[in-house]
């Protein structure tokens, strides 16, 4: 017979062998060889937490009590596993896709970055995984107590509680020091994963190893076993068929649902296609595992002793036969099952808890906490330590107050229906974009209830104050209140009882609260990205434009992210929008990406929350929610932008058409201009040089009489005043266009200033007379403006008005009006027939003339210089089309605006 | 209408390739029912119990085993032509 102390020294260096890969493959992936540590391979292997101590000690007893019904909880998660394409290929992208932690972390994700339902799925899973944990704990125990009574020196008594401890202090110590590594839970945990992929091969072999000795050894094959089964009492069990239904399916939920199986199927992949290999390898994984449990539990019932524990054939049978290598792998094999489960389960909720609840906790009871510099790093590792010593904690007070129950199964069965709550929010969160986070609390609340009050609670029997009684007539004597007969469903199984009830009124509750409760915008948005996941797989942004400064942005994300690594992150974001340095402009894009990222460490409600203090609120625009409101949101997007293109090109099209006209128009303007001037310069030149010789051959000769001499000089004189006016028009003009101009401001009554250019305007000239229709109330404005260069403006135009009106009875109406923002409108109407469209366009053009260059006294540049005025005073100039006559309207600022103030 | 006698896919390799992805998504279905049949052996009337023991035992396994040999094979299948995208497909996903 075996030693207890040999067996406990095993137990102990495999437990430092399982160290020691674990180190080797972090220190490994820290030097980037990932190689086949993100094989395909190891990805399903790891999926074999499925398997835990209840599948490698449990499902012989499973079997022996009732039959056949215990394969059921393995083809439930083959049938999952064969059906990837349906939902887990959809799980994984969602959550590479938007860094999903957990299940908590995907459903409040889904539902609006929802902290409520994270902590309810939290709680939730603690509540469910807790006896899971101490079943694990309890079965190690009993194994070591096994051995401990087969010890050939004498029973051994061992004390089951200590055992426990020391198992659950160990396992804490392995998850700490692996599990929380690294912040990031989308980074995979190479140590962990690794030893769970050993542990996996470890249980295998020693199952297998267990049914072939079983098969090969003590029986003559296949067979004779058959023949066996088919004696044995085993095969006298009618299988149930509402059991088998139910069991399957409640199982294959159960491979999603499970905190620790979401881990490692969705949060720990790597890989997308790693799906194809599991796909099929995990199942057949399962099927190695189930397919030597009717032998043996077969050939235990027949050769060990009555009364012995089902629960230990796997471990009794080699004993029995003083197999001690077979009995030692068997026990490892178990000791495998119970350690890998245990530890993912603690990394699984560890992330829950410190993401959903503590994180939380902390961010509200600092304000602006998340602007501070510091570290937050080391905050949120600890809290994830912290919470895995107490999930171990937990699990080791319910097995030490529970006192271990000696059916594994029943435990098992509360632990997948408990988080199979969570199942019609994920489905319904994945594939039905009208799901709401109203809706999804409403049924994960009741569901919970339910299942509390029909399966959990009555498993404490009279502790938790389910008696005999009240199982049998109801709380109060109400007997349709009855835990396992809810609403007078009496005479179904407890299991498929509390399964259908739980399921069916979550579900029912999660679709009616979704109908008629209204997603808020960021659920919507949500909503349409998960459920729409692989037809775009980039985001619409929820981010307003403007309020976060990427500094403070970086102060944060160092903290969560480490130093270099948001460092890094910024610089490559910097790069792609073609800056140096670190510090990108924060637009919603940028902040969306950051969001996912700080997502992957601490949960998308806690990167939200944190976000959200710096950015400030979310704003989701009305093209995000247009996009999000229709099937064809895709569609509608694509040609919306289409039509923005092409509108965009008809509109520079339009542009380029206007400018290349307006050129080809100024182009001829400035040739027949030249032309002008020349003429202009060369008309007065002419006459100038022509009398000037007149009076040089006159002085010669004397020949001129004294008003000849007169008139001609006065001709030489007037010519050049004309050349001369001409150049100060072009001197102000370059003066005003430069903007060298040195202006005169005054406050002034803009009433006076109208009065002054209407007696410069209106006096002498040829005398054409042109009546002024002036309003003297509204004219009086005090302004604050250059009166001189305004007035020169108005003359200008008054000026224009007396020479080009060309109505029988001219008249000039002047508008006085003030307009919003405090601005000022004059607008001068005349009676005449007014500038034809395609003059309008160059008026203010200089050189510009509509009429010939007979009457025009002009060089065509007052429009032009009342334009540049204009813009100088901080106003404008503009031609009013429509008026029954030419109309030109001035506005400017009624007080000085005055830059940067 | 000669043009008829043309085939009329333009895709072939990414039509084969969404009818493989359709047998994966229905073969859990198809292996759901075939689980099922043993609850139709045996019971009332028969020396049996419900699921005919030892007959119910290896027809759920060998169920099992021809199971993951179809999956084996339509992930293999599927893989391969999971090849570069063709023009015209559409049942390639973006990345």
């Amino acid at each position: 017979m075996l030693r207890f102390n040999i067996l406990v020294l095993a137990c102990l260096s495999y437990a430092t062998f399982l160290f020691v890969v674990a180190f080797w493959a972090e220190k490994r992936a820290e030097r980037g060889q990932v190689g086949w540590l993100r094989s395909p391979l190891v990805y399903t292997l790891s999926l074999s937490v499925y398997c835990t101590a209840w599948t490698f000690y449990g499902a012989v007893g499973y079997a022996v009590r009732s039959g056949l019904e215990f394969v059921t909880i393995y083809l439930g998660p083959s049938l999952m596993m064969i059906g990837w394409w349906w939902i887990l290929r959809k799980l994984v992208r969602i959550g590479r896709t938007h860094r999903i932690t957990s299940v908590a972390d995907l459903i409040s994700s889904r539902y609006g970055k929802s902290n409520t339902l994270g902590v309810l799925v939290t709680l939730l899973a603690v509540i469910g995984t807790t006896p899971y944990i101490a079943l694990q704990l309890q079965s190690v125990a009993t194994s070591f107590a096994v051995f401990g009574v087969n010890d050939p020196t004498g029973a051994i008594e061992t004390d089951l509680d200590k055992t426990a401890l020391w198992v659950a202090a160990g396992l804490a110590l392995f998850t700490i020091l692996f599990g929380t590594r690294n912040l990031d839970a989308n980074e995979r945990h190479h140590g962990v994963v690794t030893a769970i992929a050993l542990e996996a091969i470890v249980k295998f072999v020693a199952l297998v190893a267990v049914g072939v000795f079983v098969v090969w050894g003590l029986t003559d094959g296949w067979g004779d076993l058959i023949a066996r089964i088919d004696a044995s009492p085993i095969a006298t069990h009618p299988i149930s068929g509402t059991r088998w239904v139910t069991i399957t399916m409640l199982s294959a939920a159960a491979l999603i649902t499970l905190p620790r199986m979401f881990q490692v199927l969705v949060v720990e992949n790597s890989d997308e296609t790693h799906l194809f290999t599991a796909g099929w390898v995990f199942p057949l994984y399962l099927f190695g595992m189930s397919l030597f449990v009717i032998p043996i539990a077969v050939v235990g019932l027949q050769v060990l002793p009555d009364g012995s524990n089902p629960d230990m054939f796997v471990l009794t049978l080699p004993l029995h036969y003083d197999q001690r290598v077979l009995a030692t792998l068997s026990f490892l094999g178990g000791f495998s099952s119970a350690t890998s489960m245990v530890i993912v389960a603690a990394i699984a909720l560890s992330t829950m808890v410190s993401n959903h609840i503590v994180m939380p906790i902390w961010l509200s009871s600092r304000k602006g906490g998340a602007t501070m510099s510091g570290d937050v790093r080391s905050l949120v590792l600890y809290a994830r330590r912290l919470s895995i010593f107490g999930v171990l904690a937990l699990g080791y007070l319910y097995f030490h107050f529970s006192g271990g129950s000696e059916a594994l199964a029943s435990i098992g069965m509360i632990s997948f229906t408990g988080v199979a709550q969570v199942l019609p929010a994920m489905l319904g969160g994945i594939f039905w974009r009208g799901a709401t986070r109203v809706g999804a609390i409403l049924g994960v609340v009741s569901g919970f209830v339910i299942w509390a009050y029909t399966m959990f609670l009555p498993s404490f029997g009279i502790a938790a104050g389910f008696t005999p009684e009240l199982m049998a007539e109801g709380p109060f004597g109400i007997a349709l209140l009855r835990p396992q007969a809810l609403f007078g469903v009496q005479g179904v199984d407890p299991v498929v009882h509390a399964v259908s009830w739980s399921m069916a009124i979550n579900t029912l509750i999660f679709i009616i609260g979704s109908l008629f409760s209204f997603p808020r915008p960021v659920e919507r948005l949500q909503g349409a990205q998960f459920v729409n996941v692989f037809e775009h797989s980039g985001s619409a942004r929820g981010w307003s434009h403007g309020f976060a400064e990427a500094e403070d942005l970086l102060v944060m994300a160092q903290r969560i992210l480490g130093a270099s690594e948001a460092q890094a992150l910024f610089h490559i974001e910097a790069e792609r929008q073609g800056k140096d340095g670190y510090l990108p402009d924060a637009t919603p894009e940028f902040i969306e990406r950051l969001e996912r990222e700080l997502a992957g460490s601490v949960g998308a409600a806690t990167a939200h929350a944190m976000l959200a203090q710096i950015a400030g609120g979310v704003l989701v625009s009305v093209e995000d929610l247009m996009a999000v409101a229709d099937e064809t949101a895709q569609m509608m997007e694509y040609s919306s932008q289409l039509e923005i293109k092409s509108e965009e090109l008809s509109r520079t099209a339009r542009q380029l058409r206007e400018a290349n006209e307006k050129l080809t128009q100024l182009s001829i303007q400035k040739d027949a201009f030249l032309s002008q001037i020349s003429h202009e310069l060369r008309t007065p030149m002419t006459s100038i040089r022509a009398f000037s010789e007149i009076l040089r051959s006159a002085g010669k000769d004397g020949s001129l009489d004294p008003e000849s001499l007169e008139r001609f000089s006065t001709i030489i004189h007037d010519e050049a005043q004309r050349l001369s006016r001409l150049l100060d028009d072009l001197l102000d003009l370059s003066v005003l266009e430069n903007g060298t101009v040195t202006l005169n401001w005054a406050r002034t009554n803009l009433h006076d200033v109208i009065d002054r250019a209407m007696d410069a305007a209106t006096q002498g000239r040829d005398g054409v007379g042109i009546r002024v229709i002036r309003q003297d109330m509204s004219e009086h404005i005090a302004m604050e403006t250059d009166p001189d260069r305004l007035a020169q403006v108005i003359i200008n135009l008054v000026t224009n008005a007396r020479k080009y009106c060309d109505a029988a009875n001219p008249t000039l109406k002047i508008n006085v009006r003030r307009v919003m923002d405090d601005r000022v409108q004059i607008d001068f109407i005349d009676n005449g027939t007014g500038i034809p469209v395609e003059k309008q366009t160059v008026i203010f053009e200089k050189f510009s003339r509509i009429t010939d260059h007979a009457k025009a006294g002009g060089a065509g540049l007052g429009l032009a210089i009342c334009r540049e005025i204009m813009t100088n005073l901080g106003g404008s100039i503009a031609y009013l089309p429509g008026q029954g006559g030419t109309a030109f309207r001035l506005e400017l600022p009624r007080v000085r605006v005055r830059e940067g103030g | 209408m000669p043009e008829r006698r043309m085939p009329l896919y333009l895709a072939r390799a990414s039509y084969r390739r969404r009818r493989l992805i359709d047998a994966l998504r229905l073969l859990p279905f198809l292996l759901f029912g075939l689980w099922l049949l043993p609850l139709l052996w045996g019971g009332e009337g028969t020396d049996q119990p419900v699921g005919a023991g030892a007959r119910g035992f290896v027809h759920v396994f060998v169920i099992w085993a021809l199971g993951l040999i179809a999956a084996a094979w339509l992930a293999r299948r599927l893989r391969h032509a999971d090849g570069p995208a063709e023009p015209l497909s559409s049942g390639q996903e973006p990345d």
